[in-house]
């Protein structure tokens, strides 16, 4: 596994991609790590950084999809080729890879790791799901996805009999996981710090809270 | 001077490296019973600070004793130790099964009162059953932090740590809290004035050590506390953003030091607290 490093790396460019924002910052001496995994980026002007799952790994950088909805999304999506940010990752427990027949399954923001993970599992099937045709437009980066848009859900479309990993919005990860009980889960919960020191982004497994970031973001459910 | 972190805002099980960069390490608090904590939403970022209501999440004394303390002292850090609990003989209790560590009472617990009788009692309780050097954690919410300080010197503490956070809450976009529990513990940069005149009041009345915290993010906060009065500096809320925040913090110290007229951060000790008293006079 990747050692996580904190540096301050160079954005290269940050281009829209409906209504999300790709952030391209320059890598550094920081590792990609496992598809899943998720990085900690300061955000400029804000108390605490915010936890991104890598969405690209292209040559000597690291490229974040956001979702510019708060303070700190809005201040990441504001930044210029140039500007500087901490980055501190790899972090988290990725999605396992060795699984037979994957299908990936996505919606909303929660595609964010999905490209990353489609190039390690070279180009498996894929259903993202959004909620307009503006949202979609993010499917551009899986080109061989199915997309479906609200109301029709990805549970509606979902093939069986795959092993599914997926990331999304909490109700759609609850619908995927009736499909799908053994179904690989990328998980999101508010975050302070991405390494286990404050306790904050417990989730119930296993009938404890446990830390997201040390013991998920990817969960097995069941 | 030591570096520490606050405790809850970094467990050195999971991040030894960060543990081993400060002076000592001082544990999330320790209650009799396990605690699971408070159901999420537990965190939530504000404008100048965060609020937390993690609900004193820990394996509870007998776990932490047997499990979680022998593996803490493989780090070869030294430790300090947050006691928490609902009652003087609960807090009591678990300073008489510990050795070899600094016991910081922590005395900002839900459903502890705060006053200083009540504090002052639990400190007692706990120094008629430990020789250890006992910290009083002492909550911003004090209305007479003079008072407070000298009943917990009286009560036997050996130094204080202050502050621990302010009482806070945030609402969502909706208008609802963003905590599930509601309101939380205020801390950040936004702390740093209280932290500091809790300090400079405390200064004023004892001689004791004083590990001063609240808000620090840099060098030049952790010389202002210095010159407040602290002894020692804790970083909390940093420590989340900034692993790395030690080592910096520690470069930042000498520099600022300097930058404001002193050979070394230790010769600030206590400057304001001056100030203060000549206004005074």
């Amino acid at each position: 596994m990747s050692r996580p490093r904190r540096e301050r790396l160079s954005v290269t460019g940050v281009e829209s991609v409906g209504p999300y924002a790709l952030l391209r910052v320059r890598r550094g001496r920081i590792e990609p790590g496992a598809p899943g995994q998720f990085f900690m980026l300061e955000a400029p002007g804000r108390v605490l950084p915010r936890p991104m799952s890598l969405c690209l790994a292209p040559p000597g950088e690291l490229a974040f999809l956001l979702d510019p909805i708060g303070p700190g999304t809005k201040a990441l999506a504001r930044l210029d080729a140039g500007d500087r940010l901490h980055v501190f990752g790899p972090l988290g427990n990725g999605f396992r890879l060795d699984v037979p027949r994957p299908l990936l399954v996505g919606g909303g923001i929660g595609i964010a790791p999905l490209p990353y993970l489609a190039e390690a599992l070279e180009h498996p099937p894929a259903v993202l799901g959004f909620r307009s045709a503006h949202h979609a437009q993010a499917a551009a980066l899986l080109p061989c996805a199915e997309v479906v848009i609200d109301p029709t859900l990805v549970t509606d479309v979902m093939p069986v009999n795959r092993n599914v990993l997926a990331c999304g919005p909490e109700p759609m990860l609850h619908a995927v996981r009736a499909l799908a009980p053994d179904a690989q889960l990328a998980w999101e919960a508010p975050m302070a710090c991405g390494y286990g020191a404050c306790f904050g982004c417990v989730v119930e497994v296993e009938g404890e809270l446990k830390r997201l970031c040390v013991e998920g973001p990817v969960l097995c459910s069941s | 001077m030591l570096l520490l972190n606050a405790s809850g805002c970094l467990d050195a099980l999971t991040a030894p490296d960060v543990a081993s960069s400060l002076d000592a390490f001082v544990t999330k608090t320790v209650t009799p019973e396990p605690r699971a904590g408070n159901a999420p939403v537990r965190i939530a970022e504000t404008e100048h600070g965060m609020l937390n209501a993690i609900g004193l999440a820990n394996p509870g004394r007998d776990v932490f004793i047997r499990e979680t303390l022998p593996r803490l002292r493989e780090l070869n850090v030294p430790l300090w130790v947050s006691v928490g609990g609902f009652a003087a003989h609960e807090y009591a209790e678990t300073c008489a099964q510990l050795d070899d560590v600094t016991i910081e009472v922590n005395l900002s617990c839900p459903n502890v009162d705060e006053a200083p009788d009540s504090a002052a009692e639990i400190v007692a309780a706990c120094r008629e059953v430990t020789a250890n050097p006992l910290y009083a954690k002492v909550s911003p919410h004090s209305w007479d932090m003079a008072e407070t300080v000298r009943a917990l010197e009286a009560a036997g503490a050996d130094g204080f740590s202050m502050v621990n956070t302010l009482r806070g809450v945030a609402l969502d976009s909706t208008l609802r809290t963003k905590l599930a529990r509601g309101a939380g513990g205020y801390s950040g940069p936004a702390l740093k004035p209280v932290a500091l005149a809790s300090v400079l009041a405390a200064r004023r009345v004892t001689e004791l050590p004083i590990v001063g915290m609240g808000g620090v993010c840099n060098g030049r906060d952790a010389l202002e506390l210095i010159a407040c009065g602290a002894t020692h500096v804790a970083l909390g809320t940093i420590l989340f953003a900034d692993p790395d925040a030690p080592a910096r913090v520690l470069d930042e110290l000498e520099a600022e030091a300097t930058r404001a007229g002193f050979a070394r951060p230790a010769d600030a000790f206590g400057v304001a607290v001056g100030a203060v008293a000549n206004l005074a006079n």
